[in-house]
């Protein structure tokens, strides 16, 4: 197209992200404030690779031990039982609860997994300005936005297993180290969505 | 350059601007290059709103009061409420586990509860006091964190898992953070915070901010 689509950056304009009135800066540089709702605006996010690709960098990082460690142990008399996320997985599975096998490994596994090869990307794409498959990529980060949440799952699970199972001496539950950086990974992985602005991708269009 | 007009919206996703014509009722605009929604057409919306904020605040209540379930095995009775997953947890030492759980399902979704509901109530009669946009921005924060949907199915997935040990009992807490979780999707899906906004006082009378688009 030539000239390029008909965007706001193009005609001059900065939307506000909070409250989303179009209007033009007073002055050439930043930074601008809305002047509906006060907050500052900018045509498109300050830093918008370095910050999506530092919380990524670092999710990954949390992922290993959130999966290595275990989410909970389980005390007996005569045993101590920890257990991983995968455990879980397989637990429920060797007990013939494929359903619940497929939903806590779609939301603690495929989804913080995929989202993160997702996000990436998208990032590299973005970066390279890539102009292919853009309303798929779009559509991409619309997905992962919303997806994200439910890898939180495992951890309310761990939080309502620990509450229940607290028959001492004989059975009781202790929550363990794995929840803490699976927590962590969700909420990086959060941040990372929430840093990234789509309409970079759009931009070599 | 022409002025743009006042109906002129940036495609939030991609920038592309353009014209959102009058939606009929159940109708959805999309912007044609990225496909994301834009407006909604619903005539009507804020009193439905503020009934669905009433009602998520009355089944909140329930939810947190509540036992969510009862479990008895060889003697003994156990029964854990919302809190008492994270309370359970911190008091095992795992602390910052347990203050995320409480934030998730219980902190986030009150803050989103009461900001919705003042912002609902106050801009009824706009201009609405610039304190609402405050509260916009706090619904827009802690309703990305509230997580009672995921909650609810932890909740289930844990009552499987236990049902094996012990005999369950689901009690009323249970129901009310199912019914929470439909009443708090409802009100995310059909709050249009862009509308509220235009309802609020502007906070740069004078101008000297930048010029909008009017």
């Amino acid at each position: 197209m030539r000239g390029g689509a008909p965007t706001a950056a193009r005609a001059g304009v900065v939307p506000c992200g909070t409250c989303g009135l179009l209007s033009r800066p007073a002055g050439a540089v930043g930074p601008w404030t809305c002047p509906r709702c006060g907050d500052r605006i900018a045509s498109r996010r300050e830093r918008p690779f370095q910050d999506a690709w530092a919380y990524i960098v670092a999710a990954a990082i949390c992922y290993l031990p959130a999966n290595t460690l275990p989410v909970m142990t389980t005390r007996t008399i005569k045993y101590e039982e920890p257990s991983t996320i995968i455990g879980g997985v397989v637990y429920f599975y060797e007990s013939g609860s494929w359903f619940l096998a497929l939903i806590i490994l779609v939301a603690s596994v495929i989804i913080p997994l995929g989202k993160l090869a997702s996000l990436a990307y998208l990032l590299a794409t973005t970066q390279r300005r890539s102009t292919a498959y853009n309303r798929e990529r779009a559509r991409l980060y619309r997905l992962l936005k919303v997806i994200g949440r439910w890898s939180m799952l495992d951890v309310f699970v761990v939080a309502f297993v620990v509450a229940l199972i607290q028959f001492q001496p004989f059975m009781s539950v202790v929550p363990g180290t794995g929840v803490l950086f699976f927590a962590a990974v969700v909420i990086l992985t959060i941040f990372a969505a929430d840093s990234f602005d789509p309409r970079l991708i759009w931009d070599a269009d | 350059m022409e002025p743009l007009a006042a109906d002129i919206v940036a495609c939030p996703d991609c920038d592309l601007l353009q014209r959102v014509p009058p939606l009929p009722d159940g109708g959805t605009a999309r912007c044609p290059r990225c496909g994301r929604t834009l407006a909604h057409g619903r005539p009507g919306a804020s009193d439905r709103m503020l009934a669905l904020a009433v009602a998520a605040l009355v089944v909140f209540l329930l939810a947190n009061a509540e036992p969510l379930m009862r479990l008895s095995t060889a003697g003994q009775e156990v029964s854990t409420t919302v809190l008492g997953g994270a309370r359970e947890m911190w008091r095992q030492g795992e602390r910052t586990a347990a203050l995320l759980v409480a934030l998730f399902a219980v902190v986030a979704p009150f803050v989103y509860i009461s900001a919705m509901l003042a912002v609902l109530l106050a801009t009824r009669r706009p201009p609405a006091p610039r304190w609402v946009g405050v509260l916009l921005r706090w619904a827009e924060v802690s309703g990305l964190w509230s997580m009672v949907e995921v909650m609810m199915l932890g909740l289930l997935v844990a009552l499987v898992k236990i049902a094996r040990l012990a005999s369950v009992a689901p009690r009323v807490g249970l129901f009310a953070v199912g019914a929470l979780a439909f009443l708090l999707a409802a009100m995310s899906a059909g709050f249009d915070p862009r509308e509220a906004w235009s309802r609020v006082r502007w906070a740069d009378e004078g101008g000297g901010a930048g010029e909008a688009l009017r």
